[in-house]
């Protein structure tokens, strides 16, 4: 149900099923008193369901979210966000996208229940059903009890609860969440994704997370896209970044090419890497098969190992230490 | 973060998506203009947020109450405490709530960084600022007439027959007028200053300044000018320009004296007026979201 894709990886072959893209860029580039590129020639297209976009501090994420909606004006390239041209239509995208900044953004003095049922009516609702969506909203985020308290009195978990709850007031059709874990200790943290995972998957609206820590937005997304420096290092779906390099190794002392062909005959796909053979993982199966065949042929068995790898290894460039680094 | 364990079950009441009414950018500037006008009175917050505004008001309403019953009691007017001349002569206590209410206006969205959630909806930077200005002339006109108004009812019954209310009301009209007029200027030139300033204190206090330092300028000016200059003088100070389009357009009291300068200072007090507009609209558009 969630396709990324990017245009380095696969080329777009116009038929990838009925999913509609929620966010496509061509050549997005932003540049900054002609000096200071923040996106550079990117090209992505982001689909349902909950996305990363990671990438380090300074790698574009901010730059993109606000020319998402229409408060930057791109340099050069194309975007439609919900199939609409942010620049052009800015008021249309911004009445249907949620945004939750990353910095502190409440008033201290007014009550969450006020604060967002204003926000709802700012969003376009009418007054009675603001209120409601208010209530409803500041409940979903788990903050039901206490909304009648001013703000100012929060715990820094409640207020980034507080924070998505006002970006979700208006049911928008994409939630654009910059850092939504900034400032909260681990438990708060599990607790924000686990809302946000939510969000996108029982509401049913898309989410755009953007984090630094890989680590975080991996737990909760279906698909990834990591930006540094304004350019796009890969888009793909988390499920294909880790399950596509999860592969056995096996190296024997002696008796490769028996052990391969053996392998083969019992059809399983045979790949090498210097001297060891490397074999898709297709089930729990794969691992007794390799064993039983080993034994069987009295193998001098020197690795058997397994390579899942990390998306953060995945993601791992020799120009830079991966986005990962904070 | 205290019971995180617990929100799975507090919030598994499942969701449902809005399918009402979407209202555009219209209602989300309504909405913005009726919260700002309620900010001005610091309605939807603490009580400590009321004091002030509701003080300034209801000073001027004792005020207005005190005028009426002389009037109607000796039957004498209190020339400072004529409809036109109300505004002016209260100045001070208009220029120290208009240094309390614009910074809660302004310098308070830009302090807790609020913009970037209005930015990011249907609100435009110019629709956010015209409809904290249009909210704070409004509640500047309401607390300048609503004391105008109770004189009125004052003049108008006490007892001199049915002209006697019509010659009020015709007195009363212009007024008004007046008191719009003054609320517009202040509101202007004040929001402008507290947009300057996410610190409230330093808002506030900037804007007495500025009234306050003008005043002055222009008092020098009286003194030491020739007939010409005199009556040039009140041009240097906010509320001298009021006062000189007051005695331009309304009468009531002759100080300042003007000559015949009167569509200059209306000129003034347009071109302060479309200045401080054309300044905020400026400053909201480069404002960081």
């Amino acid at each position: 149900m969630h396709v990324l894709r990017s245009s380095d990886d696969s080329p777009p072959t116009g038929t990838y099923g009925q999913v509609v893209a929620i966010i496509t860029t061509q050549g997005l580039t932003k540049r900054y008193a002609e000096r200071v590129t923040a996106l550079a020639d990117l090209t992505v297209e982001i689909e349902p369901g909950i996305t990363g976009l990671v990438g380090a501090n300074g790698a574009g994420k901010s730059t993109l979210i606000k020319t998402m909606l229409g408060l930057l004006t791109p340099t050069a390239g194309q975007l439609r966000v919900l199939g609409m041209d942010p620049t052009s239509q800015g008021e249309q995208v911004r009445a249907r996208v949620g945004y939750m900044p990353e910095n502190d953004c409440l008033p201290p003095d007014v009550s969450a229940a006020e604060f967002v049922t204003h926000m709802g009516r700012m969003s376009g609702l009418p007054k009675t059903a603001a209120r409601e969506r208010a209530s409803e909203t500041l409940r979903h985020v788990g903050l039901y009890e206490e909304r009648y308290r001013q703000i100012g009195g929060y715990s820094t978990g409640m207020k980034q609860r507080v924070k998505l709850a006002q970006s979700l007031v208006h049911d928008p059709d994409l939630l654009l969440l910059d850092e939504p874990t900034n400032g909260l200790d681990p438990a708060g943290r599990d607790g924000m994704l686990d809302l946000v995972h939510r969000i996108g998957t029982e509401f049913g609206i898309a989410v755009v997370v953007c984090s630094h820590l890989l680590g975080e937005v991996e737990q909760i997304a279906d698909g990834l896209v990591a930006i540094e420096s304004g350019r796009l290092l890969r888009a793909d779906r988390v499920s294909a970044m880790t399950t596509r390099t999860a592969v056995l190794t096996v190296e024997v002392d002696e008796g490769t090419d028996a052990l391969a062909a053996a392998l083969s005959e019992r059809g399983l796909r045979i790949g090498r890497d210097g001297a060891a053979l490397v074999t898709p993982v297709e089930s729990d199966s794969t691992y007794d098969l390799v064993r039983d065949l080993i034994v069987d042929l009295d193998l001098p068995l020197h690795r058997l190992e397994e390579r899942r790898h990390r998306v953060a290894e995945l993601f791992n460039t020799p120009s830079a230490g991966g986005p990962t680094n904070g | 973060m205290a019971d995180v364990a617990n929100t799975g079950t507090i919030h598994d009441i499942g969701y449902q998506r809005y399918t009402g009414q979407r209202l555009g950018r219209g209602h989300a500037v309504r909405s913005l203009y009726v919260y700002s006008f309620r900010t001005v009175f610091g309605m939807g917050r603490s009580a400590k947020a009321k004091i002030f505004p509701f003080s300034v008001a209801g000073i001027l309403l004792v005020i207005a109450v005190v005028a009426a019953a002389v009037k109607a009691q000796f039957k004498v007017e209190i020339p400072q405490l004529s409809y036109v001349d109300f505004p002016g002569t209260l100045s001070f206590l208009l220029v120290l709530l208009l240094a309390a209410v614009a910074p809660e206006l302004a310098s308070r969205d830009l302090r807790n960084k609020v913009l970037p959630l209005y930015f990011s909806r249907p609100i435009g930077r110019d629709d956010y600022v015209l409809a904290k200005l249009a909210a704070l002339v409004t509640a500047v006109s309401l607390i300048l007439a609503v004391p105008l108004f109770v004189m009125f009812l004052g003049g108008a019954f006490s007892g001199s027959g049915l002209s006697g209310a019509w010659g009020q009301f015709t007195d009363f009209l212009p007024g008004l007028l007046n008191a719009v007029i003054y609320a517009i200027v202040l509101s202007a030139v004040a929001l402008l200053i507290a947009s300057l300033s996410s610190r409230r204190t330093i808002a506030a206090g900037a804007v007495v300044a500025v009234f306050l330092v003008t005043t002055p300028i222009s008092g020098v000016l009286q003194v030491v000018g020739t007939e010409t200059m005199r009556q040039l003088a009140s041009l240097f100070s906010i509320t001298g320009i009021l006062s000189g389009l007051r005695n331009w357009l309304f009468g009531g009291s002759a100080e300042p004296a003007i000559g015949s300068f009167g569509p200059l200072y209306a000129g003034a007090a347009v071109v302060l007026v479309a200045l401080c507009t054309a300044l905020l609209v400026y400053r909201y558009r480069k404002v960081a979201s």
